[in-house]
C-alpha cells in the first residue's frame, strides 16, 4: 500500500491526496507554534499564531484593514486591467503577424528584464506619488510578460486550422475574430490568471515607497513600529486575495471552455 | 506523357487565340475543371536552391476523382497546397474553370491529414462555418447541415464537440464541412493518413458515397496504393524528390465500388503495376 504511494506517476486515492496537503499546512503551523510559544524566538520577531489571529480580528473589527484592502485591490485591478487591455490585442497581433512580432518583440523582450521596482524613482519624478504611480508599477510589472505570453499562446494555434479557414472562405479579419481569438482564448485566460498573481506581488513594491494607504503601506508601518503580528496579517491577506482571484479565474476557465472536456461538463 | 505535355503546351496558345478571334461563335471546347500548367516549386535554402517540385502539368476533368500517389517527401502536398492557394508556386499557373487562381478561396475546399475541426464549435457549427461566413440564412444552414450529416453517417451527432469524436468521425465532419461550402473542387491531403486500417477502409467507402452523390471533382493525395486505386478514376504516380509526375494510370473498375473489389484480379493487376512504379522510385530515393 505505502509502496504504491511512492511509485512514480501512480495515481493515489483522492482522500490521501487532500490529507497530505492538509498535513503540510499543519506541519508549518506546528513549527511556527513550537518556535513562538516556547519562547525560542523572541515575540518581537515571531509572534504566536494566537496573537496574529487576535490582531487580525481587531483589524477587521475596527475596519481599518478593509479600507487598505479596498485601495490595494483597486490599484492591482486597475493596473492589471490596463496591462491586459493593451497586452492581449498586442500579443495576439504579435503572435499572428510577423511584422508586429518583428516590431515589438525585441523591445518588449528587452524591457521585461528591467525590474519594475527600479522604475519607481523615475515614475515618482514623472507622475508624482498618486494613484497613477502605483498603478503604473503594477502595469510595468505585468504588461510585458503578459504580452509575450499571449503572443506565445497565439503562435501555438495550429497552422492547418488557419489554412483550412482560408479554404472555407475566411478573410484576414475573420481569421482573427473567428479562428485565432477563440482558439487562443483558453490560453489567454490562463495567462491572465498567472500574471494577475504576479500583479499582487508587485503591489507591495508599489506601496512600500511613497504610499499612505494600502496593504503594502500597512506592512511598512507595522515594520517601523515593531508590530510583526500586523506584518504577518498583511502578508496572509495578500496571499488569500491572490488565492481567491486564482480560484475565480479557474472557475471562469471551467465555465467557459466546456468544449475542452470529453464529458462536456 | 512527356510528348503529351508538349503537345498540350503547343496547342494551348492557338486555342486561346482562336477563341479570342472568333468570340462565342466557335463550338465550345470543353475546358478541364482544373488545369495545372508547368507548376514548379523551388525552395531557397542556405545550401542553395532545392527543387521541391519539378515543372508539372496535368488536368482534372469535371466530376473526376483523381488520386496522386507518391513516396513521402515527393512534393505531392506541395502541389495540393499550390492548388489550394496556400502556397505560391515559383513557376507556372493553376486554372480552375479556365480562371487563374490567386490565393486561397472557398471555391477550393480542403481536407487535411491533421484534425482541423474548430474545437470550440459543435459538429453542426463546424459544418456550417463556411456557410455562415458567406451569409447563408440560418434555416438554409440547418437544412444543409442535416443533409451533410446524413451523407457522412453522423446524424444525431450535431451537438457533439470534436473532443468527443473519434478520429474517423472528425474526418467525416471535415469532409462534410468542405462539401457543405459547395466548392468547385475538393482537395484532400492524405485525409485518412492518421487513421487505423479498419477505419480507413470504411472512410474510403463513406467518401465514395459522398462523391457519387455530390458529383464533386476531387483531387486526393495518398501514399497508400490500395487507396489510390480504390477511389480513383485516374492515378498519377509521382517520383521521389525532386517531385515530378511519372505516369497517369486510368482506373476502369466499375462504379459504384465496393470493398470486395480490392480482392479481384483486375484490382491486383493495377496494384502490381503501381507497386513496381513506386518501388523504382523508392529505390532511387535511397541511392
Amino acid at each position: 500500500m505505502i509502496k504504491k504511494w511512492f511509485t512514480p506517476n501512480k495515481e493515489i486515492p483522492k482522500k490521501i491526496y487532500t490529507s497530505v496537503g492538509f498535513i503540510t499546512f499543519l506541519v508549518v503551523l506546528g513549527i511556527w507554534s513550537l518556535l513562538s510559544y516556547s519562547g525560542f524566538v523572541n515575540a518581537l520577531f515571531l509572534p504566536t499564531p494566537t496573537t496574529v489571529l487576535a490582531t487580525a480580528v481587531k483589524l477587521f473589527v475596527s475596519g481599518d484593514i478593509l479600507f487598505d484592502i479596498g485601495i490595494s485591490f483597486s490599484r492591482v485591478f486597475t493596473g492589471f486591467l490596463i496591462a491586459a487591455l493593451i497586452g492581449i490585442p498586442l500579443g495576439i497581433l504579435m503572435g499572428s503577424l510577423r511584422i508586429m512580432e518583428g516590431a515589438f518583440e525585441p523591445i518588449i523582450g528587452f524591457i521585461r528584464y528591467m525590474p519594475a521596482s527600479a522604475f519607481i524613482p523615475l515614475l515618482i519624478l514623472w507622475i508624482g506619488l498618486g494613484e497613477a504611480e502605483k498603478m503604473s508599477v503594477i502595469f510595468l510589472g505585468t504588461f510585458f510578460q503578459l504580452t509575450l505570453m499571449v503572443m506565445d499562446v497565439t503562435k501555438n494555434v495550429q497552422n492547418d486550422l488557419i489554412d483550412v479557414s482560408f479554404t472555407l472562405g475566411a478573410k484576414n479579419a475573420q481569421i482573427f475574430t473567428k479562428v485565432i481569438l477563440p482558439a487562443s482564448l483558453p490560453g489567454i485566460v490562463d495567462t491572465l490568471r498567472i500574471t494577475f498573481g504576479w500583479a499582487w506581488t508587485y503591489l507591495v513594491v508599489a506601496e512600500i515607497v511613497g504610499a499612505s494607504s494600502g496593504l503594502g503601506h500597512m506592512i511598512m508601518q507595522a515594520s517601523r513600529f515593531l508590530q510583526p503580528d500586523k506584518i504577518i496579517v498583511g502578508i496572509l491577506i495578500i496571499g488569500l486575495l491572490g488565492l481567491i482571484t486564482d480560484i475565480m479565474f479557474k472557475s471562469i476557465y471551467r465555465a467557459s471552455f466546456s468544449w475542452m472536456r470529453k464529458d462536456g461538463y | 506523357m512527356v510528348i503529351n505535355m508538349v503537345s498540350q503546351k503547343l496547342d494551348m496558345p492557338t486555342e486561346s487565340s482562336s477563341l479570342k478571334k472568333q468570340g462565342n461563335t466557335i463550338p465550345k471546347i470543353t475546358t478541364p475543371k482544373l488545369e495545372i500548367k508547368d507548376v514548379g516549386k523551388i525552395f531557397k535554402t542556405k545550401s542553395g536552391d532545392t527543387v521541391a517540385l519539378e515543372k508539372t502539368s496535368f488536368t482534372v476533368e469535371d466530376g473526376e476523382f483523381v488520386t496522386i500517389l507518391g513516396p513521402s517527401g515527393c512534393g505531392k502536398s506541395t502541389i495540393l497546397r499550390i492548388v489550394a492557394g496556400l502556397e505560391e508556386s515559383t513557376s507556372g499557373q493553376v486554372l480552375l474553370d479556365g480562371q487563374e487562381i490567386n490565393g486561397p478561396g472557398p471555391d477550393r475546399g480542403m481536407v487535411f491529414q491533421s484534425y482541423t475541426l474548430y474545437p470550440w464549435l459543435n459538429v453542426k457549427d463546424n459544418i456550417t462555418f463556411g456557410l455562415k461566413l458567406k451569409g447563408v440564412p440560418q434555416k438554409e444552414r440547418d437544412d444543409l447541415a442535416r443533409y451533410y450529416l446524413q451523407l457522412i453517417g453522423l446524424t444525431g451527432f450535431e451537438k457533439h464537440y470534436p473532443i468527443q469524436l473519434s478520429g474517423g468521425m472528425k474526418q467525416r465532419v471535415a469532409i462534410a464541412r468542405a462539401l457543405a461550402n459547395d466548392p468547385k473542387i475538393l482537395i484532400m491531403d492524405e485525409p485518412f493518413g492518421a487513421l487505423d486500417a479498419q477505419t480507413r477502409t470504411i472512410m474510403q467507402e463513406v467518401l465514395l458515397k459522398a462523391w457519387e452523390e455530390s458529383k464533386k471533382t476531387i483531387l486526393f493525395i495518398t501514399h497508400d496504393v490500395d487507396e489510390s486505386i480504390f477511389l480513383a478514376d485516374s492515378v498519377y504516380v509521382m517520383t521521389a524528390r525532386p517531385g515530378r509526375l511519372k505516369k497517369k494510370i486510368p482506373i476502369t473498375l466499375e462504379r459504384p465500388r465496393e470493398y470486395s473489389m480490392k480482392s479481384t484480379v483486375e484490382f491486383g493487376n493495377y496494384k502490381e503495376e503501381l507497386l513496381s512504379l513506386i518501388r523504382e522510385e523508392s529505390l532511387k530515393s535511397i541511392h
